[in-house]
């Protein structure tokens, strides 16, 4: 399977129903009677509080779940079982109100329709899984720093640990060689040797994993001045083909649920240590941008002294 | 230290929690002299702002103290004075260096939540959710500072606290949002929302040569201090009056040439308006929030200038685009740049042009923060801003 694609149609899949979450919920809690008509049943205070309190702040809650987790996978089924809540809700309309029961019913079939998106939407989110061959990801950033300066840092392959949140360490081993360790869950380091295979003075790096690696693992990154005095836009590509076996599991876990966000990221740091001098911290992600602290935010207080 | 935390929807709490401490080499640890509670404070309060935790101390305007600094704040010492601004911002980025500070790309750690919401993530702000960079806020003793060699402003003189602690936000904001009106002699502004914010709206549109300045509030003490202290020459009472046809007689029908939107998100409708539904009806105005900015888009002469300062969260329903588009309207909208605006404005108050403190009704301390909170939100005993001291 490829990854990247799969990964692609369940994120665009996912955006999609969260606006339309956002949208329909915002529209109950705002306008509930309007909705309530809308779908057949009386604009009543029951009504009213029903669609704005069971049914809107379900959908903007559940928006709001899709699209900020970068795991959606739990929100796209608490989406379904709303569903459910819809279905049950406009059955008891339709048996209340025979006469409007074609509004009824066509609201239904929306229902219907977006219950369909959703599971479908649902089932690829968390039947994917981690494991899988091939890991592809790309992304961009401009950095407000001249070309020359931007390309330094990065061609000293031991920066890379400083802003690229899986690695632990490069080591340089001469002619072009390099050995990098990451950091993957539990503990766990994975270790590989890489070559660079390109190398073009402010404009190109690429480097591959050494034959027999634990890892098989391609990079390439772009430089290339941005326009008007903008600095100097930095695209990415790495792939990496993890092992067989457990180690395999393993170097899929290192790149988290969400290894295009994963890069995107350490493109960001990479822009802060380049432009302010460090990763920028604070109180809610002390370790700095990181997927995994994203998703699971400590509260806005200062560490306390020992920690 | 004590720190007022969000502990929910409608709940905050003074509550003991760590010293802040130096993490990244240009912050400044800098010890509260006083504090105050900020409208933009009450969309988290009643929970309209997604992504906050229980335990986030709340506040994001703030002065006093430099206590600390790290290596790489050579303008601060121990003892100085500041204000500090509420955008976070790192001064090196291609926002910053436009001035653009409240959309600096460097300062939001967690800024791969706020794209998910807003395709581009804003700065990071004090005490402002986590979408915005979980900080901790400054309803506290003390706070970090980060970006503190580009941030804060320096306070040399004896003036009090009072007189330039909005510097940190509201005064900014509302100048900005007059700034933002390009304002040409003979102009009439209009400012939904006679809060703190449009009260900075009022004084800034005449500063900046408004010749007549149209406050738009239901509360008759927000609608009196606008016109005896902010400079409104004229005060519209939304709930005794429909605002478009009161904005079309004092305007000869042609419109104010810009309009102030001092509201945001938790905007407030008038019921039973006759005027107010008969436009709801030619335009489909359905839900209640957003009404200060669907009114002053219709309102809006064409070819004026729509000044967004209110804050929004999300997506909006029923935005006149019709009326926005083919009146030739410019909207102009943002968290405030508060960075380029402090020390013009400083220098305006020491010169006496400007004393921002007529805003304030309620003084009190920091443990009284969830009275405070309660105060403001109510509008009880004719609050109309909070100072807190810890
Ligand atoms: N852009 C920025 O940088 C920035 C900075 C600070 C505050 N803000 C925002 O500015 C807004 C105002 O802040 P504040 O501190 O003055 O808050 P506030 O709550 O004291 O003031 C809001 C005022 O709007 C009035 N209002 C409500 N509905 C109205 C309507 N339909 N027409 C006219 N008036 C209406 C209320 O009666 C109230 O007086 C908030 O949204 C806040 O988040 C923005
Ligand atoms: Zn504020
Ligand atoms: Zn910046």
């Amino acid at each position: 399977m490829d990854r990247r694609t799969s990964d692609g149609r369940t994120r665009r899949g996912a955006t999609g129903l969260a606006l339309f979450s956002l949208g329909l919920g915002s529209a109950q809690v705002g306008a509930p009677g309007a909705v309530a008509q809308l779908v057949g049943a009386d604009d009543s205070p029951t009504s009213r509080l029903v669609t704005r309190w069971a049914c809107g702040v379900r959908e903007l809650a559940a928006g709001l779940g899709v699209g900020s987790s970068s795991a959606p996978g739990p929100w796209l089924w608490a989406r379904v079982a709303g569903d459910v809540v819809d279905l049950a809700l406009l059955g008891t309309v339709a048996a209340r109100h025979p006469a409007r029961r074609t509004r009824t019913l066509a609201a239904a079939a929306a229902v219907l329709g977006v219950a369909a998106a959703d599971v479908a939407t649902a089932r690829r989110a968390t039947g994917g899984g981690l494991r899988s061959d091939e890991l592809s990801v790309q992304a961009a950033i401009t950095v407000n720093r001249p070309v020359g300066e931007v390309f330094d840092y990065w061609h000293d392959l031991t920066n890379l640990p400083r802003f690229m949140a899986h690695l632990e360490d490069v080591t340089l081993l001469g002619s072009d060689r390099s050995r990098w360790t990451a950091k993957a869950p539990a503990g766990v380091e994975v270790t590989w040797e890489a070559e660079i295979t390109a190398h073009t003075a402010e404009e190109l790096i690429a480097w591959r994993s050494v034959e027999g690696s634990a890892v098989a693992t391609t990079g390439r990154v772009r430089f290339q001045p941005a326009p008007g005095d903008r600095g100097t836009e930095v695209h990415v590509a790495i792939e990496y083909r993890p092992p067989a076996g457990r180690l395999g599991s393993t170097v899929a876990k290192m790149f988290g649920e969400s290894p295009d966000q994963q890069i995107h990221d350490d493109l960001r740091r990479f822009k802060q240590v380049l432009e302010t001098g460090e990763v920028v911290l604070s109180d809610g992600s002390p370790e700095g941008t990181t997927a995994s602290r994203q998703l699971r935010q400590r509260p806005a207080q200062p560490l306390s002294p020992s920690s | 230290m004590r720190a007022n935390c969000w502990t929910g929807r409608n709940s905050v709490e003074v509550l003991d929690v760590p010293d802040p401490r130096i993490l990244n080499s240009r912050d400044a640890i800098v010890k509260v002299t006083s504090t105050a509670i900020c409208g933009s404070d009450l969309h988290l309060y009643d929970g309209y702002v997604p992504t906050m935790r229980k335990g986030d101390i709340l506040g994001h305007e703030f002065m006093g103290e430099v206590v600390e600094t790290g290596s790489g704040v050579p303008n601060l010492s121990v003892g100085d004075r500041v204000v500090v601004p509420f955008p976070i911002a790192c001064g090196a980025c291609n926002a910053c260096e436009r001035g653009l500070t409240s959309v600096c790309e460097n300062s939001n750690p967690n800024a791969g939540i706020a794209e998910k919401f807003m395709g581009h993530s804003p700065c990071g702000i004090f005490g402002y959710s986590h979408m915005l960079g979980g900080y901790a806020g400054g309803q506290a003793e003390y706070v970090r500072v980060p970006f503190a060699d580009i941030g804060p402003l320096k306070i040399t003189s004896d003036i009090p606290d009072e007189k330039v602690l909005f510097l940190s936000d509201i005064l900014p904001t509302g100048y900005m949002g007059a700034e933002m009106c390009d304002i040409s002699p003979g102009d009439v502004v209009a400012v939904w929302g006679a809060g703190p914010v449009g009260q900075f709206a009022i004084a800034g549109a005449r500063l900046l040569g408004a010749e007549r300045v149209i406050a738009i509030d239901r509360f008759p003490e927000r609608l009196d201090m606008a016109a005896s202290k902010a400079g409104a020459t004229d005060v519209v009472n939304y709930a005794e009056t429909p605002v478009l046809e009161a904005l079309q007689e004092l305007t000869g029908g042609r419109g104010p040439d810009a309009c102030i939107d001092a509201v945001g998100l938790e905007g407030h409708a008038a019921s039973a308006l006759y005027a107010y539904d008969r436009v709801k009806q030619a335009a489909r105005l359905e839900t209640e929030r957003p009404t200060a900015l669907r009114e002053a888009i219709l309102a809006c002469r064409s070819g004026g200038v729509v000044s967004v300062i209110g804050v929004y969260g999300g997506l909006m329903d029923k935005f006149p685009i019709g009326a926005f588009m083919n009146r030739s309207l410019i909207l102009r909208t943002g968290q405030a740049h508060v960075h380029r605006y402090m020390e013009p404005l400083l220098a305006r108050i020491e010169q006496g042009d400007l004393d921002p403190s007529f805003v304030i009704t309620h003084r009190m301390a920091l443990d009284e923060a969830p009275q405070g909170y309660e105060m403001f939100k109510n509008k009880q005993d004719e609050c109309i801003k909070v100072v807190l001291t810890p």
